[in-house]
Formats: structure tokens, C-alpha cells, sequence
């Protein structure tokens, strides 16, 4: 089976983030970019059902941060067998725009994976927008996948633990929840043999086709601890105030 | 505002979920507020009778197909989209959900319609506009949309379920499936979960490990805590993703809704798909790295600081 596995580069979740001087967007001069961690779970899907089905990965990323390189060598040195780079220096893109720029990039695949979600979609999935753009059978939300003949069985999860089961026709696009299994590690000294592998190729982008219809006209911080008592000083005084509040609460040996 | 307002709804075994009626009743308010009226759209097989059980809408437009008795992603974003592209509602409104995620993007694209997502409100005075939650709920976004119709994909919580349920008797539409039965995708079974050690909503003390946890082996550290409090431990999503806890212990939109006495948050950054399942703790109490973390914002109580420096503060006061 021929894969096709779509990564986004998304502001590291674990970073404070900070606006730009007009509040329309993040500023995102000194912000640091992760895989999305989604697309990391799609990307070891892909590479399980390769290994399933002797196939081959190719891994897809636009270049709209400095760390999308790093994330296209870290896909190879895991088994990926090709990584493609469309555009560079694109900036932040919306959904639409993604979903354009990889549907224009994409070569034939049997399956094409992308996570299920990202945490910038404000316009809409872009793995459910590609499916849209493309006219393939899609799923979301996929826990996992088993390979047939000329079909493969896919697990969707719907919500508290139920899960479906579905028979897809080939080529589809699945948004991907979580892998079978958790997203492989690999050592840095394998991600600098991929710098070095030629498996990485760049391609221009085409400018997108379709807007998002949408505008983002301010952003702000949600004044988190609004509604709730925030316990000043060292871990101390915060074992302190949480001891008495569980005592408050009559749990446990805290009562 | 001319055309309705569409809610989506969504359904399984003979039941509506509590998405459907938070739209329900989301799609309420915006009818009364432009003066139009609110449409349910309720796809399925054999659905006339459940359909008829919706009391808030003026309408429900039924789709009955026996190839679509179960959810099927092509099948239900087919019929649905074909109907939109069809009757031309103002505002299609689809719950955030592992149903609207399958339908939302190909309603929108087939109608050339705007598609907001992680939208937690909609205003319809003055143009169209919604607030949508961005970066895991740390980024508040206001929105303008081009024209007067939009797809929204709705978070849970954007309105009251209670308030969706309504006491009318909508008139019932029969339309013929307008699109094809789901080509490309063949429901096979449903799987309940298994059961696991513990049943983490029926526990009174909840001590939740988040990404902050940092390794499988840190656990252990939480799992001696709980145990001191008399409770056990549960975790978000990217914890039991890695593989380090099982899914039965996994709180949120893919795993349990949970409501103990005590629910103490260690590293859990509170994405709104996590606090989906917490929001009903009786006393939260939340304790992460970031200032900005939104699970500050459901927490009753909270420290900002180093969970790894607070965990043997606590156990030892309690042993």
C-alpha cells in the first residue's frame, strides 16, 4: 500500500503563548513550532501499515516554519521512505489554504493520512477539507487500521470509549485520532543520517484556490484563573491550602 | 436572515445526543434573535418516530435510508450536504463531535458555504460573526464571515441541553436520500468498551495526569497520591495515547464524563476537549507550569507551579 501521511508544524501547546501588537493573530517571531501531535500519530499509523503490507510512506509538510525540515527528517529516519517539502517561508496558513497546497503537492496514493485535528483549524479539518477537494471515501477520528485485498477496516472512535467499525475503498483519506499503537522514537543519530539520505525533495507551492470565507479580527487570552482562587507561594503553602481543601471536602485520609 | 436555521443532529441506538440538543437549543436562540425558523435535519432508518420526539424545532426534515441505519462518514456527509445545497439554510449548525467532524468540511465545501470551527458562539446581529477557541482553548478568536450563511462545527457546552429539549411538535418533512448510500464506506459493528479495573466516574477522588507528567514512570508518583486520598488516577488524552494508562481511564470528549468530589488536575492543560468531561467536579482544584493553561479556568482552585515539586509535599502531609 502506497501512503501518503500530511504533517503540520503547530505552536508547541506547552509554550506561553503571546499576541501581535494589534491582537489580530499570535506573534509569532520568537514562537517555537512541534509536529502536531495528531499528524505524529498518523505518521506511525502509516508506517505500521507499511510495514503491514511491505508498501511504502511518503511524508508531505508545508513550509511554513523553520521546523519543518527537522520534523521531514525525523519522518524518514522513522521509515519514511520519501519526505516532500512544499513551499518555504509560507507563514501561518488557514486550513483551506493547507488543504490546497497539499491536495496540489499530493502524488497517487492508495491511502492518504493526515491527524485528525489541529489546534490553529479554525476554517475547518484540513484532512476532512483534502477528502472534500479530492472526492475520496474519508473517515475521521480513526484509533486504527487493518489492511484487506482492495479495502481496509478502520476503527472510528465516536465518543466514551464506543467504536465503530467500517470497510473503506481505497484511495480514501482518514483523519487520524491515535495510532494502534504509541508514535515510535527514534535517535538523533538516525535523523542526521536522513539530512544526509536525499530523501527529502522541495517543490513550489501554487498559491491556494479557495479562501476560507472567514476573518479573524481580534484574539485574546482567556483570563484563566477568573473564576478560581489562586494559591499564592511555594509548593509548601499550595500543600498546605490543597490538604485543607480536601479535608474541606471530606475525602480520604485528608479528612 | 432568510433561510433557517439547520441543526445536524446526531444519534445512536434510537437515542439523540446532548450535542443534538445543545444545538437545539443554540439554534433557538438564533431563530428568535433573526425571526426565522429552526429546522432539525435527522438522518437515519426508521427515524420518524425519534424524530417526532424533538420537541424545539419547527421542523424536522427527515432522511430515511435503510443503508444509513448506522452512521456511516460518506453516507451522512452525502444526504446532508445534498440537502443544505438544496434548501439553502442561513445557519447550518454541527455538533464538534466524531460525526460533525465527518460531515462539517464536506457540507461546506459542496455548498461553497464558510466553515467555522471550535466555535463556541454565534452572533447574527450586524453580520455574521462567532468566538471560537484556538491553540487548546488558550486563544479566544473573534470571527467575521463573507455573506450571510455559514457551517458552523459547535463545541459542547456552547449552550444548555436542557434548554434544547423544548415541549413542541415539529411538522415531520419526508425527503427521499437526495445523494447515494455511503459509497466508499460499509459499517460493520459497533464495540462497546471494555471494562476496566476501575470505574473512574463512579470514584469520589479523581487525581488527573496530564502531558505535565512527563513519562510512564513518573506515574507512580500520582498512582501513591491517589491512593492516600482514597481515590485512583485518570488522565487526558495525550497520556493514554502514548499508551502509559488505559483508555478506561481517560476523561473527556473520546473517553468518560466524570463528576467526583475531588477532581485534582496534575499537568493537565484543560483543552476544551478535556474539560468536557470534568466540568461537573464538584471542587477542581488544578495545578500546572502555565499561567495560561484554560484548565485554570474551569478550576475552582489552583497553583501555578511544578507538579513534581508539589506530589511528595502532598503525600507526605497525608501519610
Amino acid at each position: 500500500m502506497d501512503i501518503g501521511v500530511l504533517l503540520r508544524a503547530v505552536p508547541d501547546p506547552v509554550e506561553e503563548l503571546e499576541l501581535n501588537d494589534d491582537e489580530t493573530d499570535l506573534d509569532r517571531d520568537y514562537l517555537g513550532y512541534v509536529l502536531n501531535e495528531f499528524d505524529e500519530h498518523a505518521l506511525e499509523e502509516a508506517l505500521l501499515l507499511k510495514e503491514d503490507t511491505d508498501g511504502s510512506v511518503t511524508a508531505y509538510a508545508l513550509g511554513t516554519a523553520d521546523e519543518v525540515e527537522q520534523m521531514l527528517f525525523t519522518a524518514i529516519a522513522k521509515g519514511a521512505d520519501k519526505a516532500v517539502k512544499v513551499g518555504d517561508g509560507l507563514g501561518a496558513l488557514d486550513a483551506h489554504a493547507q488543504a490546497d497546497l497539499f491536495v496540489g503537492a499530493l502524488g497517487e496514493h492508495d491511502l492518504i493520512l493526515c491527524g485528525v485535528q489541529a489546534s490553529d483549524e479554525i476554517d475547518g479539518q484540513v484532512a476532512m477539507l483534502v477528502s472534500a477537494k479530492l472526492g475520496h471515501p474519508h473517515v475521521s477520528v480513526v484509533v486504527g487500521t487493518s489492511p484487506g485485498a482492495d479495502t481496509l477496516t478502520i476503527t472510528k472512535e465516536y465518543w466514551a470509549g464506543i467504536t465503530a467499525s467500517y470497510e473503506v475503498s481505497l484511495p480514501a483519506v482518514l483523519g487520524i485520532q491515535a495510532a494502534r499503537q504509541a508514535p515510535r522514537y527514534v535517535a538523533v543519530s538516525r535523523i542526521r543520517q536522513a539530512q544526509e539520505s536525499g530523501a527529502l525533495t522541495e517543490t513550489d507551492a501554487d498559491p491556494p484556490s479557495s479562501s476560507s470565507g472567514i476573518t479573524i479580527t481580534a484574539v485574546r487570552i482567556p483570563e484563566t484563573g477568573a473564576g478560581a482562587e489562586m494559591i499564592d507561594g511555594d509548593e509548601e503553602a499550595a500543600a498546605d491550602r490543597i490538604i485543607e481543601l480536601l479535608a474541606a471536602a471530606g475525602v480520604g485520609g485528608a479528612a | 436572515m432568510s433561510g433557517a436555521i439547520l441543526v445536524v443532529t446526531e444519534h445512536l441506538a434510537g437515542s439523540f445526543t446532548d450535542a443534538t440538543f445543545e444545538l437545539l437549543a443554540l439554534g433557538r436562540e438564533l431563530a428568535t434573535d433573526t425571526g426565522t425558523e429552526l429546522e432539525a435535519a435527522v438522518v437515519g432508518s426508521d427515524v420518524s418516530d425519534m424524530a417526532g420526539s424533538l420537541g424545539a424545532p419547527d421542523r424536522v426534515l427527515v432522511i430515511d435510508d435503510p443503508a444509513l441505519e448506522s452512521f456511516n462518514p460518506v453516507g451522512h456527509a452525502d444526504a446532508v450536504s445534498a440537502l443544505v445545497a438544496d434548501r439553502e439554510p442561513s445557519i447550518v449548525l454541527v455538533p464538534y463531535t466524531s460525526t460533525g467532524m465527518d460531515m462539517a468540511s464536506h457540507i461546506a465545501i459542496r455548498s461553497d458555504l464558510p466553515l467555522v470551527s471550535y466555535c463556541q458562539s454565534i452572533d447574527p446581529a450586524d453580520g455574521l460573526s462567532a468566538t471560537c477557541q484556538l491553540y487548546a482553548g488558550k486563544v479566544e478568536a473573534d470571527v467575521t464571515i463573507d455573506g450571510d450563511r455559514a457551517v458552523f462545527a459547535v463545541l459542547a457546552g456552547a449552550a444548555s441541553a436542557a434548554n434544547g429539549r423544548g415541549d413542541g411538535s415539529p411538522d415531520i418533512e419526508q425527503i427521499a436520500n437526495p445523494a447515494g448510500s455511503g459509497g466508499g464506506t460499509v459499517f460493520t459493528e459497533l464495540a462497546e468498551p471494555e471494562a476496566g479495573d476501575v470505574d473512574i466516574t463512579s470514584e469520589e477522588v479523581l487525581v488527573v495526569v496530564g502531558r505535565g507528567i512527563e513519562s510512564e514512570d513518573n506515574i507512580a508518583e500520582a498512582v501513591e497520591l491517589a491512593e492516600a486520598l482514597g481515590g485512583v488516577v485518570a488522565a487526558s488524552r495525550p497520556i493514554v495515547d502514548q499508551g502509559w494508562l488505559p483508555k478506561t481511564r481517560q476523561v473527556g470528549k473520546s473517553g468518560l464524563t466524570v463528576a467526583p468530589k475531588v477532581y485534582l488536575a496534575l499537568g493537565v492543560s484543560g483543552a476544551p476537549e478535556h474539560v468536557e468531561g470534568m466540568r461537573e467536579a464538584s471542587t477542581i482544584i488544578a495545578v500546572n507550569t502555565d499561567p495560561q493553561a484554560p484548565i485554570f479556568g474551569v478550576a475552582h482552585y489552583g497553583w501555578v507551579g511544578d507538579l513534581f515539586d508539589l506530589l511528595p509535599e502532598l503525600t507526605d502531609r497525608l501519610e
